[in-house]
């Protein structure tokens, strides 16, 4: 495979050894719909949404999955192409319940988004009710099969990108399932809980369960964060509802250095700040026990102490251990308030422990 | 290649560890030195189990291979580096027959590593606290830079040798000058020119000019009475660190102690005065990860009742005892105090790290970060200097009376004393700890999977229940310190490294006991 030029919808282009027609035409601003395409990840061809007219070839081929060749005529934007993924998404939206009522991807949904792009207001098949029970028994992944249109983003995910090899396809034909181990729940299969699954998944089948009845997507404002777990530092997009609660997390796409993936501690526990256990006032201990105080009393009580030890015993007396969970920031002001102001170097953290 | 040794990276850093199963998947080679037959082992194409603490004898091991069947990069080490000669002594003295004996392992398996390292175009080295955590974990981390020297691997982007640091900011900390002999970034206290320079910004007179005492040093001064008052940030240490009666006579012996956190924990309970604190979403800042990468982290919310942010909670404590500082956000200590102090962090302010943060080096406003040192075999030093190394043993180790090795670590889902990932739904995925022994020795003893055992050392005792499996090997306990009543650190030996003063958590004697 060397570099050539390719017709696109009637323009020449480039392209580099090694590129799929989908790769070549997003290069060139070409939108071509997906529901399968997982970057990263080998192309599986398996939802077709992003079939291409190619000149010379007998039927439609998947974008996502087929090599550029030198001089090949491609049309992505044929009256052939629109009508083939029309009926595609039919055929998705008539296999399992698609309702959008309730549902939490409502507004994050590539299904729904590509059913209003063809204006597709009746199924023109019956629709097939899918066998598959919800499952709900853990408190951080629903997997509802009835929207599951086995696209298999999340197998790709779980096998290629974050390589936990906890998920895959099981049975065959219509009583296909993306199944854990044996089709056991996730809970009892080698899962951990790692989310990427969710993350991936296009429709509404995957679901962050603390996340459910929290706010609609619209609502949400993402702020980006770093993880306060491991020292790998990874990129966390917070959603934000109106309550201003985190209401999910999900890993910042292309940024470095997770790339977006995340962990079970990244992506789900988050919400400890949350709890009640909550400190939410200084507290002064007298006669063995704990009473509330103001700022102003708890603040001089130690600084008086603070002075009255540095005058008798001096500086070194005091000592201090800062905090490898928070901001640079604070660890800054603790060391220069030991250092300049108490005047010892009698502070550490726990690089060492 | 990679050569991952001490690192559990599967569980204790699970994202960089997809990165790395990745790049095993595109035929990268992956060499698992570790006791347990741990989750990245089924990705390895090499486990070499050596016995808790035997690393260095295994290093040495390996680099008498390199330099009697001379696989060494000459070029390198005769360009880049001094004191092989002595490095090369030291580790004759280590024949691959006696460096298998120390380490319980093969003759053939270390000549077998040293010859899959010399084949390989270039090696990542990558290592957790199973490196640090020893009474020679100073040593450890020598012999490590030793063979990356020694095999050329230095100063590339896929060599190098690499700790993945335990949590989100204990890289920051340290830059920071949370440590006792350091200003930020890495300026010595004892150093009169930097004193000068940090007295000027800070506008007071006479930095103290001797290094500091650290953490077991000054929890021993409550003892003896040398320091009065302990002022502990965001630390749970009555169950962190080793021996937690050891550890809770020390914070009881303390004159007066000071809190800051935003839970209550076990330590709370010995405070005088407890200030409660912003979290996590509630301040803005920066965090310095494994790769020296500062990120971002911003504010969602506001801390629930009276907390406030921490470097509020200092400044309010300078100002009351004759301290006015000016900066009065994150932004403003990192902009105009930390990147303007801290050479290496110069080139840092928070517009250049809106999106993706940088990587320190970074000494100017124009510079890029710095992804990877001592590019091209230029140490930050001049010359790379071999550590020659001797292998010592634990200071505890198994005999008639405690039989098992107990080695301590951290589990996937929870996360060090559970003050968050308690608060979180963890428990669902893993609501206790076990003590996690090989078939072979629950055969031996007549213990069942499940069943509740006694697991005791000459420090403490406690009832657990025994998780028979495959990862361990025979004469091995292992435990993690995440729930109370369980915690390994009842048992861990407060022992330390001379230098670094780090505990050897990895190694203490134990006995199982079926009940």
């Amino acid at each position: 495979m060397t570099t050539g030029t390719i017709r696109l919808n009637g323009n020449d282009v480039e392209f580099e050894p090694g590129q799929s027609i989908l790769d070549v035409a997003r290069d060139n601003g070409i939108d071509i719909p997906t529901l399968c395409y997982l970057k990263g990840a080998t192309p599986t061809g398996a939802c077709r949404m992003c079939v291409v007219e190619v000149a010379g070839a007998r039927s439609l081929i998947a974008a996502c999955s087929t090599p550029v060749t030198d001089g090949m005529e491609i049309l992505t934007d044929s009256e052939r192409v629109h009508r083939a993924r029309k009926l595609n998404v039919e055929l998705l939206l008539a296999s399992g319940t698609h309702n959008c009522l309730t549902c939490e991807a409502n507004g994050n949904c590539r299904l729904q988004d590509l059913a209003y792009h063809y204006g597709i207001t009746d199924i023109p098949f019956s629709i097939t009710p899918q066998p598959y029970p919800t499952e709900t028994d853990n408190p951080f992944i629903i997997r509802d099969f009835t929207r599951c249109i086995l696209c298999g983003r999340c197998v790709q995910a779980c096998n290629e990108v974050v390589v936990n090899l906890a998920i895959s396809y099981g049975y065959r034909g219509a009583d296909s399932k993306i199944v854990a181990g044996t089709d056991v729940p996730y809970f009892e299969s080698d899962c951990v809980f790692c989310g990427q699954c969710v993350e991936v998944c296009p429709v509404g089948a995957l679901v962050e369960k603390k996340s459910r009845y929290m706010g609609r997507p619209w609502d949400m404002k993402k702020v980006r964060t770093t993880c306060p777990y491991c020292g790998v530092g990874c990129q966390l997009w917070l959603h934000i509802n109106k309550e201003g609660k985190i209401a999910k997390v999900t890993a910042v796409e292309d940024g470095a250095p997770n790339k977006g993936r995340l962990c079970v501690k990244g992506r789900f526990a988050y919400d400890f700040i949350y709890s009640e256990d909550r400190l939410t006032t200084p507290l002064i201990k007298e006669n063995g026990e704990f009473r509330e105080a103001s700022w102003d009393e708890a603040l001089d009580l130690v600084a008086e102490k603070f002075k009255e030890l540095k005058e008798i015993y001096g500086p070194d007396s005091i000592a201090g251990v800062s905090c490898a969970r928070s901001i640079n920031e604070d660890s800054y002001q603790m060391q220069k308030l030991f250092r300049s102001v108490i005047g010892t170097n009698n502070i550490d953290h726990c690089a060492r422990t | 290649m990679f050569l991952c040794i001490g690192t559990n990276m599967t569980e204790a850093h699970p994202v960089a560890a997809t990165f790395l199963k990745n790049a095993v998947l595109n035929g990268a080679e992956l060499i698992v030195v570790d006791p347990r037959k741990q989750p990245l082992v089924s990705f390895a194409s090499l486990h070499v189990p050596i016995k808790v603490g035997s690393d260095i004898a295994f290093l040495n091991g390996v680099m008498n291979v390199l330099i009697t069947d001379d696989l060494y990069d000459r070029e390198f080490v005769s360009s880049c580096c001094v004191g092989f000669e002595e490095l090369k002594a030291k580790v004759l003295e280590y024949p691959p027959k006696k460096a298998a004996e120390l380490c319980g392992i093969s003759e053939d398996l270390i000549r077998e590593v040293a010859h899959r390292l010399a084949a390989a175009e270039s090696c990542m080295l990558c290592y957790t606290l199973g490196i640090t955590e020893h009474t020679c974990g100073k040593n450890n981390v020598m012999s490590t830079a030793n063979l990356q020297m020694l095999l050329g691997n230095m100063g590339m982007e896929c060599g190098g040798v690499n700790p993945l640091r335990g949590q989100n900011n204990v890289q920051g900390a340290c830059d920071m000058g949370a440590l006792p002999n350091v200003f930020p970034g890495y300026q010595a206290v004892t150093n009169p020119d930097a004193r000068a320079k940090f007295e000027k910004a800070w506008g007071v007179k006479n930095l103290p000019d001797k290094n500091g005492l650290m953490i077991p040093q000054m929890m021993e001064g409550l003892v003896d009475g040398t320091v009065k008052a302990f002022y502990i940030f965001g630390e749970n240490l009555a169950n962190s660190e080793p021996d937690i009666a050891k550890v809770e006579h020390e914070l009881s012996s303390a004159e007066f102690i000071v809190c800051q956190d935003i839970f209550p924990t076990e330590t709370t309970r010995f405070a005088d005065v407890i200030f409660p604190a912003a979290a996590w979403c509630e301040d803005d800042g920066t965090f310095t990860n494994s790769e020296r990468r500062v990120n971002r982290v911003r504010k969602v919310s506001e801390p629930p009742g009276m907390a406030k942010p921490n470097w509020w909670i200092f400044r309010e404590l300078a100002k009351r005892m004759g301290h006015e500082w000016s900066s009065a956000s994150s932004q403003e200590l990192w902009d105009n105090e930390v990147s303007v102090l801290a050479p290496s962090l110069a080139g840092i302010k928070y517009k250049r790290i809106e999106n993706d943060g940088l990587q320190w080096p970074c000494t100017n406003e124009d510079h890029p970060g710095t992804c990877f040192l001592h590019q091209d075999g230029c140490f930050t030093c001049g010359l790379g200097q071999f550590n020659p190394v001797d292998w010592t043993p634990p200071a505890e180790v198994p005999d008639d009376e405690y039989p098992f090795v107990l080695s301590t670590g951290r589990r996937l889902y929870q996360y060090h004393t559970r003050t968050q990932t308690g608060r979180s739904g963890m428990d669902f995925l893993l609501p206790e700890e076990t003590a996690d022994i090989s078939p072979a020795d629950a055969r031996k003893l007549g213990i069942d999977h499940d069943e509740i055992i006694k697991v005791r050392s000459r420090r403490g005792a406690f009832e657990v229940k025994a998780n028979v499996t495959e990862q361990i090997p025979p004469g091995m306990v292992w435990m993690a310190f995440h729930f109370r009543d369980t915690c390994a650190n009842w048992l861990t030996n407060p022992v330390y490294d001379p230098d670094t003063m780090t505990a050897e958590y990895k190694a203490c004697a134990v006995t199982v006991e079926k009940l």
